[in-house]
């Protein structure tokens, strides 16, 4: 018991200190592409460092949103972190809270916070970039509940414990068309959701253009430094929940046996589920790392589309996802 | 292993209803081409896939003869045929917006499902595959391009892909195709290709466009290629 409370905490603690580097290791693979020298790959946690030792200014015509935000954004992928397979692939102690469905609303409540809060100052960017996130959001909703519903219809459940069972055992399944389709349109959401380059241009400081980004431009130091390292901590949890639970379920430490190497005979004991927990650290961030290459590679060989074909690029996630469902009733 | 197999196949079938939905949506004349190849390279490996699961010789020439003609010789034919100009313009017009032909394009699906159940029951309990559904859904779906599609090439690939789909059902029904009929069917696809790239031609000379779907509207020296396209088909 005690342990799987301590698991669950070196979960959130894994989640908050590689979400950044995440972010660093993209951006400099990025300006490794485009022959940049870049900054290095642990500048996220200098700004964020810088930013915490910052003066924070408030405007005096904010309302309580406004202060509250920065919390709620930091607060609320940690939240999903307590409830997704981020080391183990059996349940630790909160993942009875939620599942999937569960997970997605208390991600939605971080980025309803920050529009209201982008829209609380009156600067004529914020609301803009509000708007726009809205927009995004509403087409993207439906996609992500049809991946949900597909997932529950083809697993049987929306507990990612159980999902993420269901595509190995047998190996068969892993090349169900359902899987290889809801593998493509999550794909598609994490890059809408994300703020990545065909919908929106992560490092792009021009406000006009801006869609995330603009959500935070009233922040400053200490809520400017949550705010940033909660969108981190958003993407490095949509991540998790890709890699771990939908393409590559794998790696992951198990109860029985030592997860990663499962050719070894099952071992139990506290000590040895310790050494798995560790040890699927390093494959986790391995994971992540091929993915922001493959990221990458899609983000420097697209342009960002222009605000009103985003439209078609959610709905071409969304044909995919209903042709994952179809394609499942058919079988 | 029979599972894995199938399950390739199935997953074959997703993507290959994703071609299918891709070209009624595609903008361009040279993306449509593209999706075209890649649903007639997936309709192959199922059938190659089918092979190996019902040890069937027929089904890997359907497979071989398919992953010659319509990926290879059919772009080439086009390239011959018409013009490269056609090829490099964006933006295709079309009937619909895009989003709403999609959701169009759902419902015709969702028909195909009804429609190709019962079908895939009285082929017989040993063939429990997607296939039949997916190939009326490509029939559909290629129909629906026809109607959406207002540019003479992306027409021209409405009708190979219906061929397609067809042929993903047919592939499914019936195991033991002769030769001579999976032959003759890929040289009919070819000849349909140069009939209407001639047509194409003859079209985009005497008219200046390859956008049939202004030729509805009425205009002298329009009128006469209008009637013999519609002939055509």
């Amino acid at each position: 018991m005690t342990q799987r409370i301590l698991f669950n905490l070196l979960q959130v603690l894994v989640v908050m200190i590689f979400a950044p580097l995440a972010s660093g290791v993209s951006s400099r693979l990025k300006e490794i592409i485009q022959s940049k020298r870049g900054p290095s790959i642990f500048q996220p946690y200098r700004d964020l460092w810088k930013l915490f030792h910052k003066d924070e200014i408030v405007s005096e015509d904010s309302s309580w949103v406004f202060r509250f935000t920065p919390y709620m954004v930091f607060v609320a992928p940690i939240f999903v972190t307590l409830l997704i397979p981020v080391l183990t692939n059996y349940p630790l102690f909160f993942a009875f809270m939620g599942d999937m469905l569960g997970g997605g609303f208390v991600l939605s409540l971080g980025g309803f916070f920050a529009t209201l809060a982008a829209v609380d100052t009156a600067n004529p960017y914020g609301p803009v970039g509000a708007s726009r996130t809205r927009m995004v959001g509403f087409l993207a909703e439906p996609v992500f509940m049809i991946v949900f519903f597909t997932v529950s219809f083809v697993a049987g459940s929306t507990i990612p414990y159980i999902v993420q069972q269901k595509w190995v055992t047998p190996l068969a399944n892993f090349f169900l068309p359902s899987h290889v389709l809801l593998v493509l349109a999550f794909l598609m959401l994490i890059l809408a959701e994300g703020g990545r380059i065909p919908v929106d241009n992560p490092t792009g400081h021009f406000e006009l253009a801006m869609i995330d980004e603009s959500k935070s431009l009233e922040y400053s130091g200490r809520g400017f430094a949550l705010m940033k390292w909660g969108g981190q901590m958003k993407f490095f949890v949509l991540l998790c929940i890709f890699l771990n639970v939908l393409v590559t379920p794998w790696g992951l430490a198990g109860n029985q046996t030592l997860g990663a190497i499962s050719l070894l005979p099952p071992v139990t004991g506290p000590d040895l589920r310790l050494i798995a927990v560790l040890l699927a650290i390093p494959l986790v961030l391995f994971k992540i790392l091929c993915f922001l290459l493959v990221l990458v590679a899609i983000e420097s060989s697209l342009s960002k589309l222009r605000l009103f074909r985003i439209s078609e690029f959610l709905g071409a996630a969304f044909i995919t996802s209903v042709a994952a469902m179809i394609a499942q009733v058919f079988l | 292993m029979n599972q894995l197999v199938e399950n390739l196949n199935a997953l074959m079938g997703g993507l290959f209803l994703l071609a299918a939905f891709g070209m009624v949506a595609m903008r361009q004349a040279r993306g449509c081409l593209n999706l075209f190849i890649t649903q007639s390279v997936l309709l192959a490996a199922s059938a190659a896939l089918l092979g190996v699961r019902y040890h069937s010789e027929h089904l890997y020439g359907v497979a071989i003869v398919n992953l010659i003609s319509k990926p290879l010789i059919v772009p080439w034919l086009l390239r011959k045929t018409s013009l490269e100009e056609i090829y490099t313009r964006r933006e295709v017009d079309q009937v619909l917006n895009i989003p709403t032909a999609l959701l169009i394009a759902l419902g015709l699906t969702i028909l195909a499902y009804f429609l190709g159940r019962p079908l895939s029951n009285a082929v017989g309990s040993e063939f429990r595959g997607p296939n039949v559904s997916i190939g009326i859904a490509g029939l559909l779906l290629g129909a629906f391009t026809l109607t959406v599609r207002r540019e003479a090439v992306p027409l021209l690939l409405g009708v190979l892909a219906m061929e397609n789909g067809a042929f993903f059902a047919g592939i499914a029904i019936s195991r033991n195709l002769p030769m001579l009929v999976e032959l003759a069917i890929a040289t009919d696809g070819l000849i349909i290709v140069f009939i209407m790239g001639v047509l194409t031609r003859a079209v985009q000379k005497h008219i200046g466009t390859t956008a049939v779907g202004e030729l509805a509207a009425l205009k002298e020296e329009a009128a006469e290629p209008a009637s013999e396209e519609v002939l055509a088909k």
